[in-house]
């Protein structure tokens, strides 16, 4: 008894289709959790999912509840040993992948389905907290047509699966026109709404703050995009895209680090001389630097601009930001530097790197022009065979000496770092700028990609009637890496990124193709935010578009979606047969007393039928059922072939019809 | 209603038939219907409530030679169908035709006889024919079989397979009678009796003539439409294991015009069609999921209250 009670609780028993389907939906929603949910977690819903597939193969019982309450509790004890606590995304996505596994192994009937279903459907959602990438957009896509699917299949048992595919994927069209006014028309806010600060953000790679040695060629081994730019016009020649990211002024004897700096929105130098229009799109990196080409001449939007000229966001970049830029590159600025400035550009750590030290200070002896050093120094590089490579040897306690008299094989933060220390050593103020330079034109859509491995790191000497010049050490060592990039720059063999490699011809034409898909996902979809909202209504004619305004236009514009679609649906009953018309306009007024024909009913039928609910009634409409019979089944219709047009005897009747429908006169029930 | 070509005679049968099948005058329709769109007729019910009577009277007042056949587990294709027998006096084989060869042919209890004596028996319904020892022997003409079944679930059956039960244009069941007609059947004669009474109201010419006036019956392409959406409806929906074939379209379209001439109207109406549909339809679905509980009236019911009229 309390058995069967249940069973009816559990609504219709699942057929072995339905689980594969159920399953199958499962499988699709989970599979791309795997990215992000910890290892023992995918391992276990892995394995659930196994199981469940061979208890169906196998035919077998489905596990005893006792078990799975078990599981349901060492479950939720592993993700509490994992985050610690309940709340937030990771612990609650975690929960729920959990428990859509365990909701398969006790799936028995359409009820517990339909649960799972609907927690598939949730799943799908949280996919996007973690990426919003193409590739998670079309696996949600594919996952949602297979679970709607299987939910039509679950209401009409024994459809064939390519009915219930066609059937969701109809809905999923038909839902399209919707999903469009939502995205335009929704009101938008800033940034993520799941922004939770705690686990938001990790995993974010980038430049750092600090520079020793090896921490750039190490960022170079990511192919990983940087930022993305779109020149207004014809862009600059690569060697002179320098993105100037953190100035690095204070040296421990390994580690260079930013000195102190004041910010203000105003710029600290005269922008003059030609200039370049661009945009940039910089992937989130969790710092506040927004890069920009020396020298920036405006400041975008919620930017300051650092005393050593770095552009800064007020917030931290943590979603993927645009902004549009002016630069001046043949700007030289700080002919009037503060002292205090000058002296810090001029700190060594002392007790390190004698040998370095005694040489600038017989170059300074010898050539006396902090020019001619400068130029001593960049031939040195030239003369004593420097080799430019990604795998430099480690360094020790006074690594520029060792780098300068012994190794003599480094990357650009070794150039950069010796450059700087010898300039200092020599009297001269200068400083490291760590940034990005150069960058690759993607043909198909034109938009400039720089990527990790364009990190690059390159020197400023302040010179008295000057200000701060840009000396690039690197330039002397490999001037192929400023003309060409890092492919072209380091020694074959190293290991530099697969993607970054010149000769493979047909993976960097793939490669273009699927980054410039990317970035229009990015620019058009994942960056349409709510000043894109703003711009594309006011085009659209919408003054002032608050979310008031918006709401409503999203109400009224998906009323008229449906009602389009509605009129698509009912358009066979428009074109109508005029005795049919005339028939259907006698039900309607025959509705005001309760007696309007049923769809089904024949003519015959449902005048004996009002006839015998209002007798007083039955001459007039056996005569109009008459009339009706012979303009629709009678044989002389189809003999002419249906012409209506007042002159004939069809034409006649149907006149006859309209007459008397139009002269019925009916009273309510008495 | 318009200019009918009615044959009264028609209408004297079923008068004459009403008579002594008490309160079936519905079967009795449709029976007639059945043999005037050429149709073969099964009449599925319990033992006892007048399936015989029925076939036996109709023969008799149609006036078609009769025959009657009771099928048995132990019954052979040639008890049906004909034997030939060596004749010592001319020397020859000569054939003695079985009791198929009649005009209307009762075979009582259908599915009692194994599978290869009822193929015997419905292949002789679908050519009009029967070919013994390789020569082909026509049946006369109209030829007409009413075949009677109990309900397959009682013991010592061949339940006829699907593709068989489709050679039956249509498929009824008579029912218990009401309690006015019940009471009038057990005051009045024996039923046996008053079927030796009757006399003819036809000649066999008179119904083929009217078989091949069913043609004149004329339906619109509003009706043609009607007949299609039943049709496409049984195959979309999903309470049907399969939908209604094209053979069974043509059946119902058949049977509806069956029906019209009976009513003496030279046009078939949509009604046509729903008084013909349970008979017509309701063996050639079936109920998806092996889910059967509804009668043959409550499924065609659903059935025709799904599809509107076009």
């Amino acid at each position: 008894m309390a058995k069967k009670a249940r069973k009816k609780d559990e609504g219709a028993p699942l057929t072995r289709s339905h689980e594969l389907w159920l399953i199958a939906c499962a499988a699709l929603t989970l599979a791309p959790h795997a990215v992000h949910a910890p290892l023992w977690l995918s391992l276990a819903t892995g394995g659930m999912l196994a199981w469940r597939g061979l208890i169906w193969w196998r035919r077998r019982q489905l596990p005893p509840r006792w078990l799975l309450a078990l599981l349901v509790l060492a479950g939720s004890v592993a993700v509490l040993a994992t985050y610690r606590h309940f709340f937030g995304k990771d612990p609650g996505v975690a929960l729920l992948i959990l428990f859509l596994a365990l909701k398969l192994m006790e799936s028995r009937g359409v009820r517990d389905a339909l649960a799972a279903l609907f927690l598939c459907y949730f799943l799908l959602l949280t996919h996007f907290l973690y990426t919003q990438s193409i590739e998670v957009a079309g696996v949600t896509i594919a996952a949602l047509v297979v679970i709607t699917a299987t939910l039509a299949g679950l209401a009409h048992a024994g459809r064939p699966a390519s009915a219930n595919l066609r059937l969701s994927s109809l809905m999923l069209v038909q839902a399209l026109p919707f999903m469009l006014v939502l995205f335009l028309l929704f009101p938008r806010v800033q940034g993520p709404l799941w922004g939770l600060p705690m686990d938001a953000y990790s995993g974010l790679t980038g430049l750092s703050d600090t520079m020793s040695p090896g921490s750039i060629s190490e960022l170079s081994l990511s192919g990983a995009i940087a930022f993305r730019v779109k020149f207004e016009g014809k862009p600059p020649p690569h060697n002179m895209l320098y993105w100037r990211g953190p100035v690095l002024r204070h040296f421990d004897g390994r580690n260079w680090r930013p000195g102190r700096q004041t910010v203000s929105t105003e710029l600290p130098y005269a922008a003059k001389g030609p200039d370049i229009a661009y945009a940039v799109t910089l992937e989130p990196h969790n710092k506040a630097w927004l890069f920009a080409l020396e020298m920036p001449a405006l400041l975008p939007p919620d930017a300051v601009i650092s005393s050593d000229y770095q552009l800064l966001s007020r917030t931290l970049v943590r979603a993927r930001l645009r902004y549009e830029l002016r630069s001046h590159p043949g700007l030289v600025p700080g002919t009037e530097e503060s002292t205090e400035t000058l002296k810090a550009s001029l700190q060594l750590p002392a007790g390190i790197n004698p040998r370095a030290r005694a040489l600038a200070a017989e170059w300074r002896r010898q050539l006396g022009d902090d020019e001619a050093v400068i130029r001593q120094m960049l031939g040195h590089f030239r003369r004593e065979f420097f080799v430019y490579t990604l795998t430099p040897p480690p360094l020790g306690k006074n690594g520029i000496d060792e780098f300068l008299f012994e190794t003599r094989r480094g990357f650009c933060e070794h150039y950069a770092a010796a450059f700087v220390f010898m300039m200092r050593a020599a009297g001269i103020p200068a400083r490291v700028v760590t940034g990005y330079q150069g960058g690759e034109q993607n043909p198909v859509d034109g938009y400039f990609i720089v990527r990790q491995s364009d990190a690059h790191a390159w020197a400023e000497v302040w010179l008295a009637n000057k200000g701060w010049v840009r000396i690039d050490p690197t330039a002397a060592i490999a001037p192929s890496r400023i003309e060409a990039g890092l492919a072209a720059a380091v020694p074959e063999g190293e290991p530099v990124p697969f993607l970054v490699r010149s000769d493979l011809s047909w993976l960097r034409e793939l490669r273009f193709r699927w980054e410039a898909m990317n970035n229009s996902w990015n620019q058009w979809v994942l960056g349409y935010n709510p000043q894109r909202q703003r711009e594309l209504l006011s085009r659209l004619g919408m003054r002032e578009p608050d979310w008031q305004s918006m709401t409503a236009a999203l109400a009224v514009l998906s009323g008229l979606l449906m009602l389009a679609l509605t009129a698509w649906a009912l358009r066979r009953r428009i074109r109508l047969d005029p005795a049919l018309r005339a028939w259907n306009r006698l039900s309607c007024k025959m509705a005001g007393i309760g007696l309007a024909r049923y769809a089904w009913e024949g003519p015959a039928d449902y005048a004996r039928r009002v006839a015998e609910a209002r007798p007083e009634l039955a001459m007039e409409m056996e005569r109009v059922a008459a009339l009706y019979i012979s303009l629709r089944y009678d044989r002389r219709k189809s003999r002419r072939d249906g012409l209506m047009d007042g002159k004939n005897e069809d034409g006649k009747l149907l006149q006859e019809m309209n007459q008397m429908i139009a002269g019925l006169k009916i009273h309510a029930a008495r | 209603m318009a200019n009918s070509t009615p044959h009264p005679a028609i209408h004297q049968v079923i008068h004459q038939a009403g008579r002594v099948v008490l309160g079936k005058e519905r079967q009795i329709r449709l029976a007639l219907a059945c043999l005037l769109a050429r149709g073969h007729l099964l009449i599925e019910d319990l033992p006892g409530v007048g399936k015989t009577i029925l076939a036996h009277v109709l023969a008799r007042l149609l006036g078609l030679n009769f025959h009657r056949i009771q099928f048995t587990s132990d019954m052979l294709p040639a008890d049906i169908i004909g034997v030939s027998i060596f004749d010592r006096g001319t020397g020859a084989f000569q054939f003695h035709p079985g009791p198929i060869f009649a005009q209307m042919v009762l075979v009582d209890e259908v599915n009692r006889a194994t599978p290869k004596t009822q193929s015997a028996l419905l292949e002789a319904m679908e050519e009009h024919q029967v070919t013994t020892e390789g020569e082909t022997r026509p049946l006369p003409e109209p030829f007409f079989v009413i075949a009677t079944q109990n309900p397959s679930h009682q013991i010592g059956t061949f339940p006829l397979p699907e593709s068989q039960l489709d050679r039956f244009l249509m498929r009824i069941e008579l029912g218990y009678p009401d309690h006015a007609a019940e009471r009038e059947l057990l005051a009045g004669s024996d039923r046996r009796d008053m079927i030796a009474t009757l006399t003819p109201c036809m000649e066999p010419g008179d119904m083929v003539e009217l078989q091949s006036s069913l043609a004149q019956v004329h339906a619109s392409d509003a009706l043609i439409a009607y007949v299609q959406a039943l049709a496409e409806h049984t195959r979309r929906a999903p309470e049907y294991e399969t939908g209604l074939s094209p053979r069974a379209a043509l059946a119902l379209l058949r049977a509806a015009r069956a029906w019209a001439l009976l009513d003496e109207r030279d046009m078939v109406l949509p009604e046509d069609v729903q008084a013909v549909l349970p008979a017509v339809a309701s063996h050639r679905l079936h109920p998806a999921g092996g889910a059967s509980g509804a009668s043959a009236q409550e499924m065609a019911a659903a059935l025709i209250g799904a599809v509107p009229l076009p």
